[in-house]
């Protein structure tokens, strides 16, 4: 008698194959639920926008919104800064004033040092940084290192006038 | 390349020897029939809970004040929280089914029977265990009925003469089940998975050590043995399958059906629900419990009645090898007992009044009869069948296994064989 092997050699090589990839994949499927349950609830998830009242900011004038856990700091710049921003560009983190705002007397940006995470400190000339000595512009750039970047700007839109929901859902 | 890295690892421990001791040389019977699946289910299971019960513990909180509210949580915002929990849930459901099943095959085979008692023994460990942790379990979500069925479990232990009040007491950590005891449950239900794991293992070895029974209750030769993988490891696998289907089946379309109402309303010590059933697997020995009507009695009765299988290997005195399929007094025997196991199963889960508490009371006076029975069946079954001769088929494949024996015994007779460099220095050691 023959067996399998003389007859057909890659028949049962092929159904062993195709058992175990369709099983590989199988497994991977009943994996996901368990890896997603790790990821924010929905109930964590729910706080992940904030909104900012722009009416209560004069010009000149900085607050600090609470987002995700995070300050987010939103500037209502003067025109003197637009202008002093608008006329230069970053060496360290090159980018345009125009680039990082929406519109230009609204600067919104997380708060949080590019370089090791503490929250920087209000100047005239911008922020800097307590605990290495980063500088950053009314722009939110990097004008001083250690710090490798600009201030990160989250994403924000206007709902109205004077009203931002920072973060999406 | 892979090659070179199993040599490695086997110069240090015996990989390949374990797998092939262990899977592809480990002689299995080849009759074996779908009722031998069950233990490998129970693994599976085992492993299921311990994953969904390890990413539970991710978002349940072990406090009486937030554990309810925690159940919630994880049933409306956690992602497929809703999915770990009813695996969990219905995982518990179907871990006493496959083991109730894989002990139900015991009896009916007679595996228990000689040399497999150890084997059974932690069999029933392992058991004791499992009701241990699932009862735990049980108190975690803080509904009312996790509520009052600790309560009245704790409450058994008040039993023990002399020291009952003190033994609850430090059962629970409190006056009453509370905070201390809704911790010390979560700790627990959370260690005993392992200790069950380590339990397994010890089941396993001496599975390994004395191999499994079969069907016939003779024990094969090589000749009627393949080996575990892929024989086996193939037909548990399409075990699991066909599992699997059902499983999912409560799962996703009837996870509440093994929840009881109740245990939606939040614990309240103040208030006992009107009707208190325990889960389903906890039954039979629930009725046993009610059905002496001293509290002490109960209780030592409803110890009795998982204790007293470790007696099995004694009081079967059957000659015939073997369970059920050569022996038909047993059978009828072991029939009944299920019987019986269901009608108390079924009383447990009705009121005790009236007609039910005198049906409770005769079927616990059947369960235990059995056992008293069974010497004196399994013995007459002997004398009948030693003067009777056993079924045809039996007398053939006992006959058969004993000439393989004898067989083997002839080959193996022959002196051991010296090699030729010992023979020589032995051949020299005698010349000086």
């Amino acid at each position: 008698m023959t067996s399998d092997k003389e007859l057909d050699p890659n028949r049962r090589d092929f159904l062993g194959l195709a058992t175990a990839a369709v099983g590989a994949v199988g497994v991977a499927g009943a994996c996901w639920p368990f890896i997603s349950s790790m990821n924010p609830s929905k109930d964590i998830k729910a706080t992940s926008t904030s909104t900012a009242d722009l009416a209560s900011i004069p010009p000149g004038k900085s607050h600090t919104v609470e987002w995700q856990g995070k300050p987010v700091f939103v500037v209502h710049r003067t025109d003197e800064q637009i202008a002093a921003m608008e006329a230069k560009v970053s060496s360290i983190d090159p980018q345009q004033d125009k680039e990082r705002v929406q519109q230009p007397q609204w600067l919104v940006v997380v708060g949080i040092c590019t370089h090791l995470g503490c929250v920087p400190n209000r100047t005239s000339a911008g922020w800097s940084c307590p605990c290495h000595g980063s500088m950053y512009d009314n722009s939110g750039r990097v004008v001083r290192g250690p710090a490798p970047k600009n201030l990160i700007v989250p994403h924000y839109e206007f709902v109205s006038e004077s009203k931002i929901i920072i973060g999406k859902a | 390349m892979i090659k070179k890295a199993i040599g490695w690892v086997d110069e240090r421990f015996p990989l390949t020897e374990l797998v092939k001791h262990e899977l592809t040389e480990y002689p299995v019977p080849k009759n074996l029939n779908y009722w031998w699946s069950f233990g490998f289910l129970a693994v599976f299971i085992l492993a299921l809970q311990l994953v969904s019960g390890i990413f539970l513990a991710m978002h349940y909180k072990p406090d009486a004040q937030l554990a309810f509210d925690s159940i919630q949580h994880i049933m409306r915002d956690v992602n497929y929280g809703w999915l770990i929990r009813y695996l969990h849930s219905t995982g518990a459901t179907a871990f006493f089914a496959v083991i109730f099943i894989h002990i139900a095959r015991t009896l009916y085979y007679g595996s228990y029977r000689r040399p497999r008692e150890l084997l059974w023994w932690t069999g029933l460990g392992l058991l004791v265990l499992l009701m241990a942790t699932a009862f735990m379990g049980y108190l975690l979500p803080w509904g009312q009925t996790s509520y009052w069925g600790a309560q009245v479990i704790t409450s058994l232990f008040g039993t023990t003469p002399f020291y009952g009040e003190d033994i609850v007491r430090w059962l629970r950590g409190d006056f009453v089940v509370g905070d201390a005891t809704l911790t010390r449950f979560f700790a627990l239900h959370y260690l005993f998975p392992f200790i069950i794991i380590g339990g397994v293992v010890i089941h396993l070895v001496a599975l390994h050590w004395v191999k499994s029974s079969n069907p016939s209750g003779i024990t094969l030769n090589d000749r009627d043995n393949i080996p575990f993988h892929p024989y086996f490891t193939i037909k548990d696998l399409f075990g699991v399958g066909v599992f699997l289907i059902v499983f999912c089946g409560f799962v996703f379309f009837g996870p509440e059906l093994l929840i009881e109402p109740n245990n939606n309303i939040a614990a309240d010590p103040m208030q006992t629900p009107a009707h208190i059933v325990p889960e389903w697997y906890f039954l039979p020995f629930y009725t046993i419990l009610r059905s002496i009507p001293d509290a002490l009695g109960g209780v030592i009765a409803m110890s009795m009645s998982i204790l007293i299988f470790a007696a099995l290997p004694w009081l079967d005195r059957s000659t015939v090898p073997g369970g059920a399929l050569y022996r038909p007094g047993y059978r009828v025997l072991v029939y009944l007992f299920f019987v019986d196991v269901l009608v108390l199963g079924y009383i447990g889960a009705k009121p005790p009044e009236g007609v039910f508490v005198v049906i409770g009371q005769i079927a616990t006076f059947i369960y235990f009869g059995m056992f008293l029975l069974l010497p004196i069946v399994s013995s007459r079954e002997g004398r009948h069948s030693r003067e009777e001769g056993l079924p045809r088929q039996a007398e053939r494949l006992i006959r058969e296994e004993q000439e393989e024996l004898l067989r083997r015994e002839h080959y193996q007779a022959r002196p051991p064989t010296v090699t030729p460099v010992a023979r020589q220095r032995r051949d020299s050691k005698g010349r000086k």
